[in-house]
């Protein structure tokens, strides 16, 4: 039985193992080590189109390849990064990154969040003042006249 | 009393949200817009699978609606879709062909096996047409209008019920605008 166990736990790892030979990334040659730096953040940052949860630095998929390749000579063409993911974002749309940016498009992603906190916020302090108010509220002479009563009442028995 | 109802109100936002999220879990994520969309078919010149002198480049899509279908003889999905492209030709849709990433010889062995529906083929052997259409795999359809313009687009497999469904409609609300 313990044996059997081990046996499994090992091929678990050997297929552990696997995923990261298999993701084979080719090594490119940089003159500016900024540059490099600059590769390896635009690769983490622009998603696989067809894997949808890898980022093209991650994925073995040949588009990835294809992009992580247009990256590269985009960077030794001088272009800055803003200007490499618009080209990747004219082509793959804004599924491309990870953090999309804020347009007419995607301001409900950004906004709903912060709209809720402010409307939680809003909601309590409506809530808050009206308790107060209900707390401080003074007595009308009639009700003042009723504790009054009720307290002498008290008192002499 | 109205006030404890008003309590209610986050609730239901969240209820909303809840609806409003839980509806996402169900959407097909590859299922999503071309980027190229109500955009010029991008710049290309290549030459054709066909013939090899033969040069072709963006004008070749003017002129006419034009359907266009991106597709490898390593697919075998683009094989099961060849049916369909072929009922489209009979339609009088004019289609015409990407050969992605693939070698001539495949290409052509491809075609004589399961039928040419395509008017010509654009022969892309390294995938930059590919990746100027933001294709990511094949099969990937391109509706270009008559002026060249990418209106419509369908990613992956055209089953049989698209062909009359979707495709056949939207090539005749282009040919008529």
């Amino acid at each position: 039985m313990a044996q059997r166990m081990i046996r499994a736990l090992l091929a678990l790892c050997c297929l552990l193992l696997a995923g990261s030979v298999l993701a084979a990334i080719e090594v490119r040659e940089f003159e500016e080590p900024v540059l490099k730096e600059r590769y390896e953040s635009l690769n983490s940052a622009l998603r696989c189109p067809k894997c949808e949860n890898q980022a093209i630095g991650d994925s073995d998929s040949p588009i990835a390849g294809d992009m992580r390749e247009r990256v590269y000579q985009l960077l030794q063409d001088g272009r800055s990064d803003r200007e490499i993911q618009d080209y990747m974002i004219d082509r793959f749309g804004d599924y491309v990154l990870y953090n999309p940016r804020l347009s007419g498009r995607t301001w409900l992603l950004w906004g709903l969040p912060a709209g809720l906190v402010v409307l939680g916020a809003v909601i309590i302090g409506l809530l808050v003042r009206a308790r107060r108010r209900s707390a401080n509220r003074s007595l009308s002479p009639e009700e003042r006249e009723r504790i009054n009563a009720l307290i002498n009442r008290e008192r002499t028995e | 009393m109205k006030r404890r109802l008003l309590l209610l109100i986050p609730l239901l936002l969240f209820l909303a949200l809840g609806v409003f999220l839980y509806q996402g879990l169900a959407l097909d994520p590859s299922a999503r817009d071309s980027a190229l969309l109500a955009r010029e078919f991008p710049r290309f010149e290549l030459s054709t699978l066909e013939d090899p002198e033969r040069q072709v480049d963006e004008s070749l899509l003017k002129g006419e609606v034009t359907l266009v279908n991106v597709w490898g003889e390593w697919c075998p999905t683009c094989k099961q879709e060849m049916p369909q492209l072929l009922a489209l030709e009979e339609r009088g849709v004019r289609l015409v062909g990407v050969d992605y990433k693939d070698t001539r010889a495949k290409g052509m062995e491809f075609l004589e096996e399961f039928g040419n529906p395509f008017e010509v083929n654009i022969f892309d052997p390294e995938g930059t047409l590919g990746f100027e259409l933001g294709v990511y795999g094949a099969p990937e359809t391109f509706l270009v209008d008559a002026d060249g313009i990418i209106r419509y687009h369908h990613t992956g497999y055209i089953r049989p019920e698209d062909v009359e469904e979707t495709i056949v409609p939207e090539v005749e609300r282009w040919r008529n605008e």
